[in-house]
């Protein structure tokens, strides 16, 4: 099988293609997922450009333009793109959150919403009202409004110090998010971030296996009844999307 | 005026493991039989054909194959002073939804209950004194004994295509296999798993310290299989996309693969889904059932009569049906009188993260729901509980289910939960870490019960079920020594830089996921007025209604339900087809 390469050897080609991915337009929201660089490169050109130089779609199924921003801006800070790698902007992770929150999840369905609602106790687990859409909307507005009370600008045209002062802040619930604790809103955000950066790319994260590649995780290949008892093996086999096999 | 179906001899409400049993038992011996299945019909071709069924986000994140939340969910709340609330989404357990239940998103870990499970309170009581249970403890026997059920556990066995290295055949230790198994009248029909790398090392390191493992039993086929009912399995191939997905090899035991098939050939036997029961109808005196009601797919309310109801709903949810359809008298835990409710029982689940150096690898994504070394040594009643003062036991092992990453992303303690340094934590650790997972069992409390929620209701408008229970002192005992245990264990294994072990703490709560194993409320046993349903599963009240299932529980072992609640179901149609229908309405002697 292919798991002939050495980690070095692996590291470096896994470079490479982060290199090709981050250089590349990504996929408008409504297009089909963006399961490798080649589609993204294929992309329409004159998408959205954010205030620090990133592409984003110029389709959205749920965000507005601002929340879109600061939605990509935070989990940019969630997973950021540093010596390891890119993160989850660079994984188009924005556009698998639009997508999930125009969706059945972010729209309630398997969500118990029946009143009353009553605060609980932590062994009652999630009691507020909102849908993870509503949570979303609100949390983002919120996390911006922060961000202009605190310096003057969008959460989006904040340092990176200051995103991460600000989301820090926000996990431990010290951001007044009106109605919406700042840290259950903190705590949503990076279990999506997560999502978007680890799930199958058919969703629209995880673009070109970046979260996949990150981690060493295969995907979705078919069998490892010859592979499982070769105890510790290197397996360095690029990842497969269910995109890539169907 | 609901509409009213033409009338059958048996109807079963669920079409999962039980339904599937009974039904198919009884429709072969002549009874007209409908299952009325609330959720879809799901096939393994084409529903869970692969690649597009290995999807964490869909099958694990998203709860395809779980009940769902928005229709149905349970309320809950530690004490009786507290107001219970609706758990509205799943964190604690995933209940089973569609064709096949939680037959087709399990893991396929395959038990046989121990013999002292069968008999807890009088083999602790006889071995330790009566003293070792607290008075908060309602712990009972059941009305039958393992040796009864062995037959039946054979049976089912065959079904399933079990694989596993007997350890007791017919009372003699067999080398390789678990010394402490109960003894078996057959070998496995399959050979055990594959081992992966991380429970070797874990049946090293535990064989060093004088422990027994071996290779988890599973209902997972190792080789192409031909079942009792001459249906085709396939082996397994360790694809890592098990717990919570339906298996599209024909691997994993589920009704579909194991059973319906053959049920739908028989004339008799009428499978009808989107048909989701909202109670059972009873006659005037209270005396015997005429039918059930359910609303199908369009909404509408249909009635559908029958000489024999059998309730084969996800666990505990049989026990809501009691209590929507007045069945039985329900429990108060002020006088602990009444018995709809008793009983309520979950897992004492707890685990050691271990944090290996970097050449180690464990490839996590080269698994199986059930793929595992475990042992023994401290289940059941394997160890001395003397010097301990606590009832019950546990097993400990290494599981490979799954290297899906939304999930499998360990970190060791005090790791940022993001940023930079969770990334390079989360890439430094995510081959070369695995939890040893300890199961253990869990007794049930005077004040833990189950009943219907006085505020809250379904999308049918019909009362939740409501959970009312916290952890006795002697399962956090228990927990807490199983925990160092394990984590002796983890410290022994070869590659362990670190481990952490975390054992259980009260308070008992569902804003995590424990198992699915939820237990209790309908407790079979020998006295009525601590039983809803005698040994046969037949309801002491209502004679001509059936309960299976984990509902029947008086308490929970620490070994996994499913191939006890499959022997059950055997003993069950046996006893209808051999006893109950000789003289109809009557209480099973």
């Amino acid at each position: 099988m292919d798991n002939d390469a050495p980690p070095a050897g692996r590291r470096r080609i896994f470079l490479k293609q982060v290199a090709a991915v981050v250089g590349a337009a990504p996929l408008a929201a409504h297009a089909a997922a963006s399961a490798s660089a080649t589609d993204a490169a294929a992309a329409r050109a004159g998408d959205a450009r954010s205030s620090n130089g990133e592409s984003l779609p110029n389709a959205w199924l749920f965000f507005n333009a601002d929340e879109a921003r600061t939605a990509d801006a935070a989990l940019a800070r969630v997973i950021p793109a540093d010596d390891n790698g890119p993160g989850a902007r660079e994984a188009g992770v924005v556009v698998f959150l639009d997508r999930q929150l125009a969706g059945a999840w972010g729209q309630g369905d398997h969500f118990y919403r029946k009143g009353p609602f009553l605060p609980g106790t932590p062994q009652q687990g999630y009691q507020l009202a909102f849908t993870p859409a509503e949570m979303f909307r609100l949390g983002f507005a919120k996390l911006d409004e922060n961000a202009r009370k605190l310096s003057g600008a969008a959460f989006a045209d904040l340092t990176d110090a200051q995103q991460d002062q600000l989301l820090g802040q926000a996990e431990l619930g010290k951001l007044d998010f009106g109605p919406l604790p700042s840290n259950t809103f903190f705590a949503s955000l990076v279990d999506a971030t997560m999502e978007g950066f680890f799930s199958d790319p058919v969703h629209g994260g995880n673009r070109d296996k970046i979260g996949w590649k990150l981690v060493g995780f295969p995907g979705v290949h078919a069998s490892y009844a010859n592979d499982i008892e070769r105890h510790g093996i290197e397996w360095s086999r690029a990842p497969a999307s269910i995109a890539d096999i169907t | 005026m609901a509409r009213v179906m033409p009338a059958v001899d048996v109807v079963l409400v669920g079409g999962g493991w039980t339904g599937s049993v009974i039904g198919k038992e009884l429709a072969a011996a002549g009874q007209r039989v409908v299952v009325l299945e609330r959720g879809q019909p799901r096939w393994t071709s084409p529903d869970f054909a692969a690649p597009g069924v290995r999807d964490e986000l869909k099958y694990t994140r998203r709860h395809e194959l779980h009940q769902n939340t928005a229709m149905e969910t349970y309320t809950f709340r530690n004490r009786v002073d507290q107001v219970a609330l609706p758990m509205r989404r799943w964190q604690f357990a995933y209940p089973g939804n569609h064709l096949g239940g939680a037959g087709v998103h399990w893991s396929g870990a395959y038990y046989r209950w121990d013999p002292v499970e069968f008999k807890l309170r009088s083999h602790y009581s006889k071995r330790y004194g009566a003293a070792i249970f607290t008075d908060d403890i309602t712990a009972q026997d059941w009305p039958l004994t393992y040796d009864e059920l062995e037959p039946y556990f054979d049976r089912f066995d065959r079904l399933v295509g079990a694989s596993g290295l007997a350890g007791n055949l017919k009372g003699v230790i067999q080398p390789g296999g678990n010394p402490f198994e109960p003894w078996r009248s057959n070998p496995y029909p399959n050979p055990p798993m594959k081992v992966p790398h991380a429970p070797a090392l874990f049946g090293e390191a535990a064989a060093k310290l004088g422990y027994h493992p071996y290779i988890q039993p599973t209902a997972l086929s190792t080789r192409p299989y031909v079942n009792s009912e001459g249906l085709r399995m396939n082996s397994c191939v360790y694809c890592g996309f098990c717990s919570n997905f339906g298996c599209e090899q024909f691997a994993k035991a589920s009704p579909q693969v194991c059973i319906l098939p053959a049920a739908l050939k028989l004339p008799t036997f009428e499978l009808r889904t989107g048909a989701h029961v909202l109670r059972v109808d009873l006659d005037k005196d209270r005396k015997a059932a005429r039918g059930v009601s359910y609303v199908d797919g369009a909404g509408m309310e249909t009635f559908q009569p029958a000489e024999v109801v059998v309730l084969c709903t996800f666990a505990i949810n049989n026990t809501r049906l009691l209590l929507l359809s007045s069945i039985g008298t329900p429990y108060d835990p002020s006088t602990g009188k009444g018995v709809v409710g008793r009983n309520y029982t979950h897992q004492t689940s707890s685990g050691v993260s271990l944090f290996f150096d970097e050449s180690t690898n464990i490839n996590p994504f080269m698994g199986a729901g059930a793929v595992a070394v475990t042992m023994d040594d401290f289940c059941s009643d394997n160890f001395d509980h003397g010097p301990l003062g606590f009832v019950g036991g546990g097993y400990i092992q290494i599981q490979v289910v799954s290297g899906a990453p939304i999930n499998n992303r360990p970190t060791p303690p005090g790791t940022p939960a993001w940023g930079s340094a969770w990334k390079k934590a989360a890439q430094r650790y995510y081959n070369h870490s695995i939890p040893i997972t300890i199961t253990a069992s869990n007794l049930p409390v005077r004040g833990g019960y189950l009943s219907l929620d006085p505020t809250y209701t379904d999308a049918f408008g019909e009362s939740l079920l409501r959970i009312t229970y916290d952890f006795s002192d002697n399962d956090i005992k228990l927990s807490k020594f199983l925990t160092e245990k394990g984590t002796q264990i983890g410290r022994a294994m070869r590659g362990v830089q670190l481990a952490v072990g975390g054992p259980r703490t009260k308070p008992y709560g569902v804003a995590a996921y424990q198992s699915s194993h939820i237990n209790g409320g309908a407790a079979i046993g020998a006295d009525p007025g601590t039983s809803v349903v005698n040994r046969f599963g037949q309801c002491w009240d209502v004679p001509n209604v059936f309960v299976t299932g984990a509902a029947l529980f008086p308490q929970n072992s620490c070994y996994n339900p499913t191939g006890t609640i499959g022997a059950l179901a055997y003993w069950t149609a046996d006893a209808i087809k051999r006893d109950y229908l000789r003289t109809p309405g009557r209480v099973i002697a």
